[in-house]
């Protein structure tokens, strides 16, 4: 697995760490996972490009020092949540949802949801009602030496999603989850642990937003950590719309035992920048992991996706597809590695990127790497960086649609085939208004 | 009546000159049919009256309903009244074929009407299917991606569904018949003629006369090397098939 080494000797101007106490470990700081991260985070500094992990992503202008966290003191007035991210499933009703906002948690999960053992509650709930199921998941899987955010997530989430199901328990209502944050200079630092026992399932969406136009400088900083034990499944979508100054960056690892299946949707719509690292150890023989990823940007935004599928058992299959679009002097880098272990045989891993450049000024950066091991496989990658072509949008104008909208059809039907892989047709909506949105401006 | 009526046109294609002053009129309710043999600017034309950006008009007028449209884009033309049956119909993937109707549909009626809410689902479905039962297509056909991965008959077929759809004054067919066997020119054939009518003019570009079994025209036209060289009525297209291009050639060597 990657190793990240530390740079010490390119000299950089400003901070390059964060400046938090350790007292500001959530509930007490005796707990020796989020303190051994503490220790971590204090001795990192802040990656530069000559981390290979951090090449094309510079955070030369990050304002590391302009971050803190919010106490009830510091709370402001939030403005309400939209509509449309309240209810992202038009089809179903969710069976449980969790709102987080800096200053509160709101927690709702029907009755017989609850009844049959499973957990759905914040992280700080979870550290004192539910400590031994918390211990089986929080720090296990995202190591915090990975980069000083990692660090940061596991040592100080202040807020996040912690769901458990038992074994055989079959959740068959989505469970939603929202942060919606606001505020100057906030650190919204968080952790999602998932955890599902044998043969359980489940179907979790979350997503992470903040007002869109507004001015606040946020830090979004958070582990997600997803265990999906013998036989079960998950499919997870998750998607983030935050405002335009939010600074997101996402360390996010499941392990996938024998049998059990994960499906992963992971769009992006929002943020200056993001930096996420989403991971699939396939760990079980059997194991089957999918992933699909979508972005949308525009503006200055930067956008960047670096994914690893591991395959570490034989006969496990994982399938990336990640699709996006660039507008304006947007930015997007997707790396993705695929890596079979010695004696994982027959194994199939497939990983895919295409985008599509809507202005001179963007650039995509698609670098797929297959690192295999074993010689019992099948591996295959592609990835393409490609512009609007002219004679799709002529034969569409001469069906007497206009070019602005023309050039609208196109790009949905590129995004097509992710669309297809996502089970809520609210999801699916957002990501269409996005499109629109953000190409009609 | 509204007319088409191309004077003089010169156009261009990277410098090169491929119509060479073409004239002709096509009214409402005519069928026409220009032959010639390959690379005498047949699709050109097509393209051309369509807007394609491609082709660079140089001198000549394309007058329609009594104004000209050469400064108009290929959506406006279509929004005209005019239609293009391309040769080579392109495919648009992750778009169904119903989804791009009904975006034409509503781009139409949005064109008349900024205000206009589009047309409804269930009209649009009835209004579909109905299309789609004349031109003998599976209502599956609706919900393929448009052109992605159709055969050559599907492709034709859609193009013509788009036709009877669309409802066009001028509908342009460019070698509508070719990568087609007999069964589809003949159900491809059949959907032309039950659009066909007072309010509708054709101009059907083809290489071969076979087409013209199944698609009657009252005027057939010649071209060669970029102008009309000869003009008459379906006799000419059976002389064609008998005696081929070479008379023409040799009558009108000349003239390239």
């Amino acid at each position: 697995m990657t190793n990240l080494k530390l740079s010490p000797t390119i000299r950089q101007t400003g901070p390059k760490s964060f400046h938090f106490s350790e007292s500001q470990i959530l509930n007490n700081a005796e707990n020796k996972v989020r303190k051994t991260a503490f220790d971590v985070l204090n001795k990192t500094t802040l990656p530069d490009t000559s981390v290979e992990a951090w090449r094309r992503t510079d955070l030369k202008s990050f304002p590391i020092d302009s971050f803190k966290i919010f106490t009830t003191l510091d709370e402001i007035a939030l403005p309400q949540i939209p509509k449309e991210i309240l209810e992202p499933m038009v089809d179903d009703k969710f069976g449980g949802q969790i709102i987080t906002t800096p200053f509160s948690t709101t927690i709702a999960l029907d009755e017989d949801i609850k009844n049959s053992g499973v957990i759905f509650t914040d992280i700080k709930t979870a550290e004192t009602k539910y400590p031994d199921q918390l211990k089986k998941i929080l720090g296990t899987l995202v190591n915090p030496e990975e980069s000083i955010f990692a660090a940061l997530s596991a040592s100080l989430a202040q807020t996040g999603v912690f769901i458990y199901v038992p074994k055989n328990v079959k959740v068959e209502k989505p469970l939603h989850s929202i942060f919606w944050a606001g505020g100057n200079g906030l650190a919204f630092i968080s952790n999602i642990l998932v955890y599902l026992e044998e043969n359980a399932s489940l179907t979790f969406v979350h997503e992470s937003a903040s007002p869109k136009e507004s001015e606040d400088q946020i830090l979004s900083s958070n582990n997600i950590e997803i265990n999906l034990s013998k036989g079960a499944q998950l499919r997870f979508v998750e998607l983030q719309s935050w405002g335009k100054n939010v600074w997101n960056f996402s360390h996010e690892r499941s392990r996938v035992e024998e049998g059990a299946n994960l499906d992963w949707i992971i769009g992006s719509l929002g943020s200056r920048l993001t930096k996420n690292f989403s991971d699939i150890d396939l760990v079980g023989v059997g194991a089957t992991g999918r992933m699909s990823g979508f972005y949308i940007t525009d503006n200055n935004q930067h956008i960047d996706h670096d994914t690893q599928q591991n395959h570490f058992a034989g006969k496990t299959t994982s399938d990336l597809l990640f699709k996006g679009a660039l507008l304006d002097h947007s930015r997007s880098v997707w790396q993705g590695m695929i890596y079979v272990a010695p004696d994982a045989q027959q194994s199939d891993g497939y990983q895919a990127n295409r985008n599509l450049i809507l202005s001179e000024h963007a650039r995509a950066d698609s670098i797929p790497g297959l690192e295999i091991l074993a010689d019992d496989v099948r591996c295959t990658h592609g990835a393409t960086v490609g512009k609007l072509e002219a004679e799709p949008i002529f034969y569409l104008k001469s069906r007497g649609i206009p070019q602005a909208e023309a050039e609208k059809l196109v790009v949905e039907g590129f995004f097509d085939p992710i669309m297809q892989r996502i089970p809520f047709q609210g999801v699916r909506d957002r990501f269409k208004e996005a499109i629109i949105n953000k190409m009609t401006k | 009546m509204s007319a088409l009526e191309i004077k003089n046109l010169k156009v261009s294609v990277e410098g090169k000159e491929i119509l060479k002053g073409l004239n002709l009129t096509i009214n409402q309710g005519e069928v026409h049919a220009i032959m010639g043999p390959n690379g005498t600017g047949k699709s050109t034309l097509a393209y051309t009256l369509m807007g394609h950006p491609g082709y660079t008009v140089t001198g000549g007028e394309i007058i329609f309903k009594g104004k000209n449209i050469l400064d108009l884009e290929a959506d406006e033309r279509s929004r005209a009244g005019i239609f293009l049956a391309f040769q080579y119909p392109v495919s648009i993937p992750g778009v169904t074929v119903a989804n791009f109707l009904r975006t034409a549909i509503n781009s139409r009626r949005r064109a008349a009407n900024p205000e206009d809410k589009g047309i409804s689902i269930p009209d649009f479905r009835t209004m579909l299917k109905e299309k789609m039962a004349l031109l003998k297509m599976d209502p599956a056909f609706a919900g393929r991606y448009l052109n992605d991965g159709f055969s050559g008959g599907e492709k034709k077929r859609a193009e013509i569904l788009q036709m009877a759809t669309l409802k066009p004054e001028i509908a342009i067919l460019d070698e509508t018949d070719s990568g087609l066997d007999i069964d589809a020119l003949r159900i491809v054939s059949e959907g032309v003629n039950a659009l066909n009518g007072p309010d509708l003019g054709v101009l059907v570009i083809t290489h071969y006369q076979r087409l013209l079994n199944y698609i009657k025209p009252q005027f057939v036209h010649i071209m060669m090397n970029g102008i009309i060289v000869e003009s008459g009525g379906p006799d000419l297209a059976l002389r064609l098939e008998e005696m081929g291009y070479d008379w023409v050639r040799e009558k009108y060597e000349e003239v390239a």
